[in-house]
């Protein structure tokens, strides 16, 4: 099946979201469309998934013009979406969500055949090789089996194009790669996939064919074999941008964050943190390097007070901070970026401006007693708003109508504005636009050169081994090697995370 | 304005989710739903906050007309005979309702030509007969307004209080034994220990929902709904000891307190200062909610606890906090009560003003002015409908089921909008960004 968009144009009030956009997706394509977060590629796609109407264009499959009213026609025509955010119900069985609107029924009543269902479920598992437990509830699966279970739905539906919408956001490097095999055995069998991310390195691995999207427009269509990183995040973005964060050497002066055989329980009480020494000099960037879910999320949390430390201890300037609170903690000069903005970072119907003294409301000169002053807070805002470029026609709107990029600008921006020694900082770039990830590993140095210890945790390797002056891997709740920044090796650091210990080698170094 | 093409946002700051894109791409404008309590309980934007609640008060009336039209007798009989003669059944329905909500409005605000010839007399008795229906509506509205603050302010942080009921009962409790022993004080003390101990009766009633979901996480609705009845069953207890109950009288009822709040217009009318404490209670949540770090710690809480908490809040602190001031609230409507129109404590003592809170908090959006509104609302249909049940019959039931319908209306905002078609905003009319 061949998809043929001509001159999509879909205007909203006061912003062009799609102008003019051409696309075509051959049969047994993988076509990547690339894009920074706010580029329209997500409209584009509901365009062609029946959710919106262009205002100017038309699609085309297999040369003939169709009309999309809705999913529903987009579906029977044969094209099938898995959201970023899944839409699966998570107390349903795995099978139950495949075949959720179409269930194979017996009987003049219409029975649900649940054996049939369950057959076809396991037919089509193994036909793509798409391992999923069919009886098992979703809510129990890890993502990537979620997200497998979302390609399924599709391909139970007949899907001849799937349309994956930032995929990756939301897996591990291995379910990664495991998504990449899948999508090769879709393209196999004759299946086009439209990929829209706007991760690089994914898009040259997997990628036949890659249109980029800036401001709504078709800035270019390329293949792997034509270009490079370097050339598609400045098609992007719109200029050069610098990939790699240049970083004088590291000259760390005295421990300022030092952890001690800590111990520390998750919500259902077992150990997630077991026994993890660990050491932040002021003026070096230390990265916790591991596949989620290792510890990393309670580490973090024992050190910035959220979470109660079971065993060892956590000194912070010398002092001891084991069973400091967060506001101890945060007020000693630790600043925070949380690993989930949405959740621990931001209160979405906030303004921007309270946003930004959210943990220095209660403070001169933005209270005097208990008596806040707005003009303060706001002139504070404004201030920042120039400064950590956050792009907003206002600090008095609620933070919820920034961009991903600029939410997180917005906690950068109010950790960085207080005078801080340590930065304790998790997947300070998840989800983030090349640009926007640009400017906070930027700044990032910057308060690494201004003398601050900083504490980074991530689940990305580029992340890690761009910023770090030393890594530490961290597997099953223990830290397995600190390698200084030239020993960590993308393959090294790759087989730590995966909990290997490659040989003598390693052992050296730790 | 680089960030302005993502289709999930709309100028002018309304969120649109994905769940809607579908009705919108039908042609129909669809703005975010709101999700949190918070959100859905103090809604945004005008329409939400006063055209939702103006036209569900104006529904609910409808409604009580219908009920009317279809009860009163002499309607009723004119319905019979409505196959011979359908216009004289709609025009004696018609009169019926007439009468009844103008008396319900002469016995809430006064007659027009009473106060006319009061004015021409310029008789100070006259006058003040004239303004008896008025002062008796700000006489009701009084502990009304301190019940919705103390539902209202719970509602800011997330939190639901049921408990108005039993808060009222507890701070009447130490507010009786107050007003009734410490009499060798001289009047302007007494009174002020009596208000004093209301709240802190109340206040104390109110932290203990507050602590036991602070140190356990027990929710409140629970909480509050069960100590409503052993506040009620204390006060039972407490009116059978020596020390409440009063010597002459065999049913349970406290020594009457011997303080009184002074009248602000002359002894003839209830109206007493009780009004002007309840007013200030209003202004300092008011103040206490968008102007100190305090407020910003509860709206922070309610609307995101995670995130208060690594912003160095203490969210179980704040409940504590929080629902102590809404009981001291709630317990300085028992000590309002004591101090004017019910000076003794009786088991019945409250009349439901604390279940009323709750409604007055939902009609006034959580905000202290709109509580303010709300109440005197509800003390004029009350004291209506004393009236409009002396000249018409009309039972002042018709009053219960009117502020039920109001708290239907509000609960479902979906029925009004559905009604008067006004529910979502134009997309087109979202504006550009400011």
């Amino acid at each position: 099946m061949r998809l043929e968009l001509r001159g999509i144009t879909k205007r909203f009030p006061g912003v062009v979201a799609n102008a003019g956009v051409d696309l075509t997706v051959e049969e047994g394509e993988i076509h990547a469309l690339l894009g920074e977060n706010g580029a329209g590629k997500t409209t584009l796609m509901n365009i062609l998934y029946g959710l919106y109407r262009a205002d100017e264009g038309e699609i085309l499959i297999d040369g003939s013009p169709v009309r999309f009213e809705g999913p529903g026609d987009a579906i029977a025509a044969g094209l099938g979406m898995v959201h970023q955010h899944f839409m699966l119900i998570p107390v349903f069985t795995v099978t139950e969500n495949i075949v959720l609107g179409h269930e194979p029924t017996r009987g003049r009543v219409g029975f649900l055949d649940r054996r049939r269902a369950r057959r076809k479920v396991e037919e089509l598992s193994a036909r793509f090789r798409l391992e999923v437990p069919p009886d098992a509830v979703v809510e129990e699966l890890p993502v990537g089996v979620q997200q497998r279970v979302e390609i399924l739905k599709a391909l139970y539906r007949e899907a001849r194009i799937v349309i994956l919408d930032e995929p990756t956001a939301v897996l591990t490097p291995q379910e990664t790669e495991e998504l990449f095999a899948v999508l090769r055995s879709l393209k196999a069998s004759g299946r086009s996939i439209i990929f829209i991310t706007h991760k690089l390195k994914e898009v040259l691995a997997i990628a036949d064919r890659i249109t980029v999207l800036r401001r709504g427009r078709v800035v270019g269509t390329t293949t792997p074999a034509e270009t490079g990183e370097e050339e598609l995040a400045a098609m992007m973005v719109g200029r050069a941008v610098q990939l790699v964060v240049d970083k004088p050497p590291a000259e760390p002066a005295g421990p300022v964050l030092e952890v001690r055989d800590l111990v520390v329980r998750d919500d259902r009480e077992q150990v997630a943190v077991d026994g993890v020494s660990l050491e932040v000099r002021a003026g070096e960037i230390v990265c916790v390097a591991g596949v989620q879910g290792n510890g990393q999320t309670e580490l973090v949390e024992a050190v910035t007070g959220l979470r109660p430390v079971a065993a060892g201890t956590v000194r912070i300037l010398g002092r001891d901070a084991t069973r400091a609170g967060p506001r101890a903690v945060l007020r000693s000069g630790v600043g925070h970026v949380p690993e989930d903005r949405q959740r621990d970072g931001l209160i979405a119907t906030f303004t921007i401006a309270d946003n930004l003294v959210l943990n220095t409301y209660d403070l001169p000169p933005y209270a005097r007693w208990i008596v806040r002053d707005e003009e303060a807070v706001v002139a504070a805002a404004e201030e920042r708003v120039r400064a950590f470029d956050i792009r907003t026609p206002s600090v008095r709107l609620p933070v919820s109508t920034l961009s991903g990029g600029n939410q997180q600008k917005v906690i950068v921006a109010r950790e960085f504005s207080r005078p801080i020694r340590v930065l304790v900082a998790s997947q300070p770039t998840r989800g983030l636009d090349v640009g926007s990830i640009e400017y906070i590993h930027r700044r990032i140095v910057a308060a690494r050169q201004g003398g601050v210890a900083v504490l980074i945790v991530s689940s990305e390797l580029d992340e890690v081994l761009a910023l770090a002056d030393r890594v530490a891997v961290m597997y099953r709740g223990r830290i397995v090697d600190v390698l200084p920044a030239v020993r960590a090796s993308r393959d090294l650091v790759g087989l730590l995370m995966a909990g290997a210990r490659p040989g003598a080698e390693a052992a050296a170094g730790g | 304005m680089a960030e302005l093409d993502d289709p999930h946002r709309e100028p002018g700051g309304v969120e649109v989710l994905p769940e809607h894109e579908e009705a919108r791409a039908a042609g129909e404008a669809v703005v975010r739903e709101p999700t949190g309590f918070v959100e859905i309980v103090t809604g945004r934007g005008w329409r939400e906050t006063v055209l939702v609640p103006t036209l569900a008060v104006f529904t609910a009336l409808l409604v009580g007309a219908l009920i009317i039209a279809f009860t009163e007798p002499g309607s009723l009989a004119a319905w019979g005979r409505a196959g011979r003669d359908p216009l004289g059944a709609l025009a004696a329905s018609a009169r019926a309702v007439g009468a009844a909500y103008r008396a319900l409005l002469t016995g809430a605000l006064g007659d027009p030509g009473r106060y006319a010839e009061a004015v021409r007399s310029r008789d100070p008795a006259e006058i003040a007969r004239a303004l008896g229906p008025l002062s008796e509506t700000f006489v009701v509205a009084t502990p009304l307004i301190l019940t919705g603050l103390a539902v209202a302010l719970p509602f800011r942080a997330g939190l639901f209080n049921i408990g108005g009921e039993g808060q009222l009962t507890a701070g009447a409790i130490l507010a009786a034994a107050a007003g009734f022993s410490l009499t060798s004080l001289p009047g302007p003390l007494l009174l002020a220990a009596v208000v004093a101990a209301g709240a802190v009766g109340g206040g104390l009633w109110g932290s203990i929902p507050g602590l036991l979901k602070a140190r356990t996480g027990a929710h409140e609705v629970i909480t509050t709904i069960m100590l409503n009845f052993v506040a009620a069953f204390l006060a039972l207890f407490f009116l059978s000891t020596e020390f409440f109950r009063r010597p002459d009288r065999t049913d349970p009822i406290s020594k009457p307190i011997e303080a009184a709040f002074p009248h602000l217009l002359g002894g003839s009318l209830r109206l007493h200062a009780g009004l002007l404490l309840a007013l200030a209670a209003a202004a300092a949540v008011a103040w206490l909610l968008n102007r100190t770090t305090i407020g910003f710690e509860f709206q922070a809480v309610g609307a995101n606890p995670d995130a208060a908490r690594a912003a160095g809040m203490s969210p179980s602190r704040t409940y504590v906090a929080i629902m102590a001031l809404a009981g001291a609230l709630a317990g300085l409507a028992g000590a309002n009560q004591l101090a004017s129109v019910t000076p003794s404590l009786t088991p019945g003592f409250s009349s439901g003003f604390g279940f009323d809170g709750i409604t007055l908090a939902l009609l006034g959006r959580a905000r202290p002015v709109g509580v303010v509104l709300a109440a005197l609302l509800f003390g004029a249909l009350r004291a209506g409908s004393r009236s409009m049940q002396a000249a018409t019959q009309t039972p002042v039931d018709i009053i219960v089921v009117i502020q039920a319908l109001v708290v239907l209306f509000i609960a479902a905002p979906a029925i009004v909008r559905g009604i008067y078609r006004i529910g979502a905003r134009p997309a087109r009319a979202a504006g550009g960004p400011a």
